[in-house]
């Protein structure tokens, strides 16, 4: 029996194939482009809420000349990420004489990959309907053949996204510790109270999504979202502030950058250079995205935008050329998801050039005499409430 | 009680306590912000955005009028050199960057002129003096531009004709029109030298009146 006898819908063979297809198109097509891109964004739109300029300078020399002038592709600067890529390679990848060979090494990679492995449980946009593909899009329940735009439809969803992102502690504190450097291990000391700290109450804050939507997969939290009355921050406000609270001190950004401290302890990769740091660097901002898009698919919607503009672009999509329409509109709507990943990730930004950071003592003051309470309360109310509506129903 | 310590109480509004209000308030200041100069930035307005950066190399602040920059010497009517080679600027500069060697002029009305005339820039010290000790508006700092970078040392000594070449005509009107200008002025109103030089003395008007006793 070979491997295209598997290949059919739903067997091993064509869902191994589905998954490595979306798993390359998830993370070098999605994720580390807009990470990428989120470096130079934060400090183009940081400069810009600063009444500065920015870095626009970085440029493509292109081989003609306009109007007379050497031509560049220079695109506001776009293109830094890529010089800062390239430097960061060729930079001295420097390792302390007394430093844990092995763990320093692989500390950049432990916390970067969590961000990486979550994005798995994201739904990314409609599915496709296999064999039908020139016939339906897939919209409400019209597929009879879906293949979700979702890397791993886990039941355990959100667990495993809280299994593997409490992960990225050890990446920071292992990184604190090999370094042998007093600060760099104060802050990942400092890193692994803070992200354990910060870790109850956001699962305490989904907790409250998952009484409203009954499951815990993204996928199904999302399609129980197509409109804008039942998007999850209709039902959860509170939780959505606690969440969004939680989700950055996990990231360890200002105003909850603690464990980096710049002016103070420089944080738990002071000792490191060049793609090292690089990674460090990256991993955060992939954390921004998938952060922002757990937040989305919980509570606004995933790729949904409400059912009159879904519904009229579903109605209204048609074959181009040799392209099905269902795959044209699996990809509508994931520009659609991906604008909106856009907005939060630039949300986050501004949060963190826009509030100024707490003191140790006074972070974990409030993850744990404020947030925490909050959120049991949240949790509390919501059941109460869904009891209620329960039992009136009944 | 070994250090005093002052426990200062200071209750925010409830919206402070909240922290969202307030952050939400913060937020909205950057969003405004953000908003402003980056719609007024793509659309090429730049000017009424609030943005303060000068791309340098292609925009240049103008320095402020009475900027001390490389120096320059001024010029006679003729374009000779206005110097007289008087050796007041290099006595009183400071940094000793002053090389003058002063010849006899041609000119029976003039005794000396300088024969070199070396500035070295790198010794400069921008104090001024030469400029201010000058009698005859010979040397200047007004240029309005800084030194220039340069990869020799020896690039940084500015010579007679490089000095010179940033001259202009001066606005005291050359041979000397005396001690008496006022008398003349009043009498006999000056022919305007010929160049783009301002004409001499008061304004057209009533002579201000000063005072050169006041306290």
């Amino acid at each position: 029996m070979s491997f295209w006898d598997n290949f059919n819908y739903g067997q091993i063979g064509f869902q191994a194939v589905e998954a490595i297809v979306k798993i390359l198109f998830m993370v070098l097509g999605f994720l580390m482009p807009l990470a990428s891109i989120l470096t130079w964004m934060e400090r183009r739109q940081s400069s810009m809420m600063q009444d500065r300029l920015g870095p626009n300078r970085a440029n493509i020399p292109l081989p003609w000349k306009w109007h007379g002038k050497q031509a560049n592709w220079r695109m506001w600067g776009i293109t830094h990420f890529m010089a800062d890529a390239v430097k960061f390679i060729f930079k001295e990848d420097y390792v302390p004489s007394k430093a844990h060979k092995f763990l320093f090494m692989w500390a950049p990679i432990m916390s970067m990959a969590p961000a990486l492995i979550v994005a798995a449980i994201i739904p990314f946009g409609a599915p496709l309907c296999w064999g039908e593909m020139r016939e339906t899009v897939g919209y409400g329940n019209a597929c009879a053949q879906p293949v979700g735009l979702q890397i791993a439809q886990l039941n355990v969803g959100l667990l495993f996204y809280f299994a593997i992102s409490s992960l990225s502690v050890y990446g920071a504190t292992l990184a604190g510790w090999a370094s042998h450097n007093k600060w760099a291990m104060m802050g990942g000391l400092r890193a692994s109270s803070q992200m354990m700290s910060y870790e109850v109450t956001m699962g305490l804050a989904v907790l409250g999504s998952f009484l409203v939507f009954g499951s815990l997969e993204p996928g199904a939290i999302v399609a129980q979202q197509e409109s804008v009355t039942s998007w999850g921050i209709i039902y959860q406000p509170l939780g959505f502030i606690l969440f969004l609270t939680a989700a950055i001190a996990e990231t360890k950004r200002t105003p909850f950058d603690i464990p980096e401290g710049e002016p103070e302890i420089i944080g738990y990769f002071v000792e490191y250079s060049g793609m090292r740091f690089g990674l460090f660097f990256l991993g955060e901002f992939l954390e921004i995205v998938t952060s922002s898009a757990i937040m989305i698919s919980l509570f606004f919607g995933g790729w949904h935008y409400g059912t009159t503009i879904d519904g009229f672009i579903a109605a209204h999509t048609p074959n181009i050329w040799f392209i099905p329409k269902s795959l044209v509109f699996s990809l509508i709507t994931l520009v659609m998801w991906s604008v909106k990943i856009v907005l939060f990730c630039m949300f986050q930004l501004m949060i963190r050039w826009s509030l100024p950071r707490f003191r140790s003592d006074q972070l974990m003051r409030l993850g744990w005499q404020r947030l925490l309470p909050i959120s049991i309360a949240n949790v509390v109310v919501t059941a109460l409430l869904i009891l209620l509506v329960q039992s009136w129903n009944h | 009680m070994a250090v005093g310590v002052k426990v200062v109480n200071r209750p925010g509004s409830l919206s402070q306590q909240m922290y969202v209000p307030a952050i939400a308030e913060g937020l909205g200041v950057t969003f405004r912000h953000f908003m402003k100069n980056f719609f007024l930035n793509v659309s090429g307005n730049r000017k009424k955005s609030d943005i303060a950066t000068i791309e340098y190399p292609e925009e240049k602040k103008a320095y402020p009028e009475r900027f001390r920059g490389l120096h320059r010497l001024m010029l006679r009517d003729d374009g000779q050199v206005r110097c007289v080679a008087c050796m007041m600027c290099p006595t009183v500069c400071p940094a000793h960057c002053i090389t003058i060697v002063a010849e006899e002029a041609p000119d029976g009305k003039i005794e000396k002129r300088p024969k070199i005339f070396e500035i070295d820039e790198l010794r400069c010290v921008v104090c001024g003096l030469c400029a201010e000790a000058c009698p005859c508006d010979a040397i200047r700092m007004d240029s309005g531009e800084h030194a220039h970078p340069t990869y020799r040392r020896v690039d940084g000594i500015l010579d007679k004709d490089e000095l010179m070449s940033r001259g202009t005509n001066s606005t005291a009107v050359q041979g000397g029109v005396g001690a008496f200008w006022r008398e003349k002025v009043a009498s006999a109103p000056q022919t305007p030298p010929t160049g783009d030089v301002a004409p001499l003395g008061p304004p057209a008007g009533p002579t201000p009146v000063v005072d050169l006793n006041r306290k």
